[in-house]
């Protein structure tokens, strides 16, 4: 299947046809956690993205030397290495957003996406393919991150990146950086994402069937 | 037989890689970690008690309590790092008092969990500003709806009324530890 997709495909397609949190609705719990502000989305989706590249082009290389058995603890196991990476290096670096994030940058070892992109993909494909798939992914996760963290924080708290975009006259609401707020934009985004698919996907199907009444139409005239 | 020392030698390896990976990033990171940790803790300890120049750590106190001196090397306070339960979670403050202990210089809000833009009002000067020069004898009390009367008395915020309570139990059971100290001597 991977010999006739080509190299674009393979980083394109992790931003919009299989959007990590949108359209394979994984790693939600970090999504919903941290998105109170861009800034954290954008160090989380970061730091997901280094684990996750790391991790997939490594599993890649040595796939076909881990026994089918054990694939599972051996991935763990890279993966975790990376994550410990990340989180001591965001430690040493960056302890003010290390502190923002909190437990979450450890919970990246048990992020489905990781896991889920080694199992379904790297552990299938060469390492160049699972180097694009996993920043594709990556990207696609950054997106998200961004755009609920951007939603949440204008309205929350009337800042992007910590400027003031609203005017003062704006009354933050609360419930926005609250957990509820997460959950609203999140339910709303991904219902925005299906009914525009939806929509799109109608309006293909309504023009099949009107070329098809059209070929019709044309054979009964033929026939008469 | 094979498969099983196949899956073993493999776990190994990894597993030894990962390992030996690990502790050489850990080498080079723990000072680092620990030289933020400390920069924070001392930017707390002077910034609840500005006139500090140096400071050191109490020693046989069984809580983080740092003598601070000014710049004659004098005694000029105390500030103590104590915690206790907020709304949701732990709430970690910094307490600078003066060196008789009966009067709050300032306090700072280290870590906290509280309600966004309820309860995280407490880390705001507003609220803050309130303890600057408050008198602790015998405690330190609070007053809802009204304004405070008394030297030893601070307002709650309004809709963050046990965030605000929680700050005040915090800093009357550090008091009281800190007081023992001294009453013991070992300050």
């Amino acid at each position: 299947m991977s010999k006739q997709k080509s190299m674009w495909y393979e980083f394109y397609k992790g931003i919009w046809e299989i959007n990590p949190t949108f359209k394979q609705i994984l790693g939600t719990c970090p999504t919903l956690a941290v998105t109170v502000s861009v800034m954290n989305g954008i160090a989380m989706a970061l730091a997901t993205t280094f684990v996750l590249v790391f991790s997939s082009l490594f599993i890649s290389m040595v796939r076909k030397l881990i026994p089918n058995q054990v694939r599972i603890a051996a991935y763990i196991v890279i993966i975790a290495a990376f994550v410990t990476v990340a989180d001591l290096v965001m430690k040493a670096k960056f302890p003010e957003l290390s502190k923002a994030l909190g437990p979450f940058v450890p919970l990246i070892v048990v992020n489905c996406i990781i896991l889920g992109r080694a199992e379904a993909f790297a552990s299938k494909n060469s390492p160049l393919r699972s180097f694009l798939d996993a920043l594709g992914n990556g990207a696609g996760f950054l997106l998200a991150l961004v755009v609920m963290g951007g939603i949440r924080e204008i309205i929350g708290s009337r800042t992007f990146l910590g400027y003031q975009v609203m005017p003062n006259g704006f009354e933050p609401w609360l419930i926005m950086i609250l957990p509820a707020g997460a959950f609203l934009t999140f339910g709303l985004l991904m219902g925005f994402s299906n009914a525009y698919l939806e929509r799109k996907k109608r309006i293909e199907q309504q023009q099949k069937i009107l070329q098809y009444r059209k070929s019709e139409n044309e054979l009964k005239e033929a026939e008469a | 037989m094979k498969i099983v020392i196949h899956m073993i030698a493999t776990l190994t390896i990894i597993g030894v890689i990962a390992g030996g990976i690990l502790s050489e990033v850990n080498d080079w990171a723990s000072p680092l970690i620990e030289a933020n940790q400390k920069a924070e803790t001392e930017k707390a300890i002077f910034l609840v008690n500005p006139e500090g120049k140096s400071y050191e750590a109490v020693a046989n106190a069984d809580f983080e309590i740092y003598k601070v001196f000014d710049e004659n090397k004098n005694l000029s306070g105390y500030s103590l790092a104590y915690e206790g339960n907020g709304f949701q979670g732990k709430i970690r403050m910094m307490i600078g008092l003066k060196s008789d202990l009966n009067e709050i210089t300032s306090i700072e809000i280290l870590e906290q969990v509280e309600t966004p833009g309820l309860g995280t009002k407490v880390t705001e000067n507003p609220f803050k500003d309130q303890f600057k020069g408050l008198q602790t004898t015998p405690q330190v009390n609070w007053v809802k709806g009204k304004s405070p009367e008394q030297p030893n008395e601070i307002q709650t915020i309004t809709g963050a009324t046990i965030s605000s309570k929680s700050i005040v139990a915090i800093i009357n059971s550090g008091l009281e530890k800190a007081r023992k100290l001294q009453k013991e001597g070992k300050l």
